[in-house]
């Protein structure tokens, strides 16, 4: 064994002893919440509303899915169509290459500062109030770039083979699109919009700003009406003296992580059988 | 779609033709034509139109943010990020604060330099901390683990980068802050009080360190995603050349994959930094909330950009003069230039780094 080799080996063992500090937190977080959470998780919970500083999550958690369903409907047409755009239409174009690069610069953009421009403009501006609307087009606007983005890489995975034979076969560029380029790519898409959904469900500052908080059963209006939603329970309860809402501030975080887990489990199997597939 | 006349004319002639003329066959073709050209055109349009939609996002965000605040920009100057006392005014005073041409309650003045301070150190800390335990991780993905084991790891990694951060802030009230104040902080103090900002006293826990501890767990994740996708670009052939000439693995990582991956890793620790900054819930949640000072050491309260619009909406918005909630508003849009500042050259870089993978790859 010469230096060199225990050099290799020293490092080896630094790089896994790195990679375990972070296990340290991740894992403390997990336990910390399932272990707060498991004694508040009943029945109650998700068939009654918040009640001042108790109760149970029906609203926050029928409001979670309403607010987050609501920006998916607005994100996923959206991100798409810009996403074929870059992918499929224009690639290499000028106006392409700076759309792709203001995309991601918009990524970049703090949540915080999407709220306050919902704000200012959906809230105040529109005269919306805090609103269901402008709190999914706030989440809409942050989960955008990622649709954007996995439509156009999963795009440019399709072999052009598949797109010169259709063309050959007759088909215009909109079938050939719909019904050749987006559907092999049709894995690599719902991928994005998972993410913007998984994204979008642990968000709270901007929806802070444009949804507000309501501890009655959502109404279907769309504006004009504030809205509960589970990470608004976990940030406000956590920090109230009393045991019952900060136990409910925890099985807010508990169900916050099992619908995200459950997401990207559904999004990693979608990406295992495209990958199959191909 | 919204036809000219003239394109009316010209279906409404085609489709007549197509249900009873001699000519049929030909105008058949002739409308199918027609038909494959204008949902291509509309194809064309409405995903450009959309796709620009993102610039026209873009300018909004600054538009609307800018005049906002410019009431605040007016009153303030460049008071606003060279002060620093933030002071929504006396709101029972009769008398107003009058500057510029703007108005605001009695003896207002906001400044935000503990803010800058405080947003700047925290991810200074997360980003010193962060970048060895992300570039760790990446290598175990991508040069020492099995190809097996290290998807699987990516997968956790990933999904890490996607834990809600008010929960991330759950582990930080429950459990981070009163290890740093009872045993993390006074260890510090007592081992490394000779270097000047980690000396006590320590306090709650609540403050910087904690800010940027959590940000360290917040940004680790996203760092090594990038990083382990920059060095999964590193050509094979070169590093298979390197480990045939009889280099140990840490020597092809420190003589090929790092060198070549160093762009690249550098773009996604800006990516990273730029999550830090921005970063509202989790550091709200730990960092004390601090205004109208500087921090005396690495254990004081802070408050971050971020965190202050959302702790101070309540209170700015009981300012009748509106200016309080101005303010808020030029804070979002100093870190929404900040953001942008940090995020253009983190983007160029990985944009370069993917692009040189690509062309080496071919």
């Amino acid at each position: 064994m010469t230096w060199r080799y225990i050099k290799d080996r020293l490092m080896l063992i630094l790089a896994s002893a790195l990679g375990l500090i972070l296990v340290i937190p991740i894992v403390g977080m997990i336990w910390l919440v399932v272990s707060r959470a498991l004694p508040a998780l009943n029945f109650q919970l998700f068939t009654q509303v918040t009640v001042g500083t108790g109760g149970g999550l029906a609203n926050a958690i029928v409001g979670t899915f309403y607010i987050v369903g609501l920006g998916l409907l607005i994100a996923a047409p959206l991100g798409i169509a810009a996403g074929v755009f870059l992918g499929e239409i224009a690639p290499t174009s000028r106006f392409s290459a700076m759309v792709r690069f203001t995309t991601d610069v918009l990524a970049g953009v703090p949540s915080i500062v999407i709220g306050y421009f919902g704000y200012v403009t959906m809230v105040l501006g529109l005269g919306w109030g805090f609103s269901t609307l402008a709190g999914a087009i706030a989440l809409a606007l942050i989960g955008i770039p990622y649709v954007v983005r996995s439509t156009e890489i999963a795009l440019s995975k399709v072999p052009r083979g598949m797109r010169e034979a259709s063309m050959a076969l007759g088909a215009n560029l909109t079938t050939t699109v719909w019904r050749v380029s987006l559907r092999s790519a049709a894995p690599g898409v719902l991928t994005g919009v998972l993410l913007a959904l998984s994204l979008a469900i642990g968000e709270t500052a901007p929806l802070l700003y444009t949804a507000g908080w309501s501890s009655y059963m959502p109404s279907f209006a769309l504006t004009h009406s504030p809205i509960g939603y589970l990470t608004y329970v976990v940030w406000t309860f956590i920090n109230e003296p009393f045991a019952s809402a900060n136990a409910l501030a925890y099985a807010a975080g508990f169900l916050l992580l099992v619908f995200i887990v459950l997401v990207n489990v559904i999004a990693r199997s979608l990406i295992k059988r495209a990958t199959v597939h191909s | 779609m919204i036809a000219t006349p003239g394109r009316e004319n010209f279906a409404e002639r085609v489709r007549k033709g197509a249900t009873g003329g001699r000519a049929g066959g030909a105008l058949d073709a002739l409308q199918s034509l027609f038909h494959r050209r204008v949902g291509d055109i509309l194809l064309k349009v409405i995903t450009g139109a959309i796709a620009g939609g993102a610039l026209a996002a873009m300018l909004a965000i600054l538009i609307f943010l800018l005049r906002d605040s410019w009431p605040s920009i007016l009153y303030n100057g460049w008071h606003f990020v060279t002060t620093l006392t933030w002071n929504i005014g006396s709101l029972y005073s009769r008398t107003l604060s009058h500057h510029n041409g703007a108005t605001a309650a009695s003896g207002a003045a906001f400044g935000i330099v503990p803010f800058i301070v405080g947003t700047m150190l925290s991810s200074l800390i997360a980003v010193i901390l962060a970048i060895p335990l992300a570039v760790a991780l990446a290598l175990l993905l991508v040069e020492y683990l099995p190809a097996r084991i290290g998807d699987s790891l990516s997968f956790v990694v990933e999904m890490l980068a996607g834990v809600p951060s008010v929960v991330l802030g759950l582990w930080g009230i429950a459990v981070l802050i009163p290890w740093i104040g009872h045993d993390f902080g006074p260890f510090l103090s007592h081992w490394l009080g000779w270097i000047p900002f980690f000396k006590g006293p320590i306090g709650s826990g609540q403050g910087l360190l904690a800010s940027g501890l959590i940000l360290t767990v917040m940004i680790t994740p996203i760092i090594a995603a990038s990083t382990r996708d920059v060095l999964r670009q590193t050509p094979r052939e070169t590093k298979d050349g390197a480990l045939a000439l009889g280099l140990t693995r840490w020597e092809v990582i420190r003589g090929v994959s790092l060198p070549w991956a160093s762009s690249g890793i550098f773009g996604a620790v800006v990516l990273g930094l730029g999550r830090a900054l921005g970063e509202t819930m989790a550091v709200l949640m730990v960092s004390g909330s601090a205004a109208n000072y500087l921090p005396q050491n690495i254990y004081s309260p802070i408050g971050t950009m971020a965190a202050t619009i959302v702790s101070q909406l309540d209170s700015a918005m009981t300012d009748p003069t509106g200016m309080a909630v101005h303010a808020l508003a030029e804070v979002a849009l100093v870190l929404f230039l900040i953001s942008v500042v940090v995020n253009v050259p983190a983007r160029l870089l990985l944009s370069a780094a993917a692009r040189r993978g690509g062309s080496e790859a071919q």
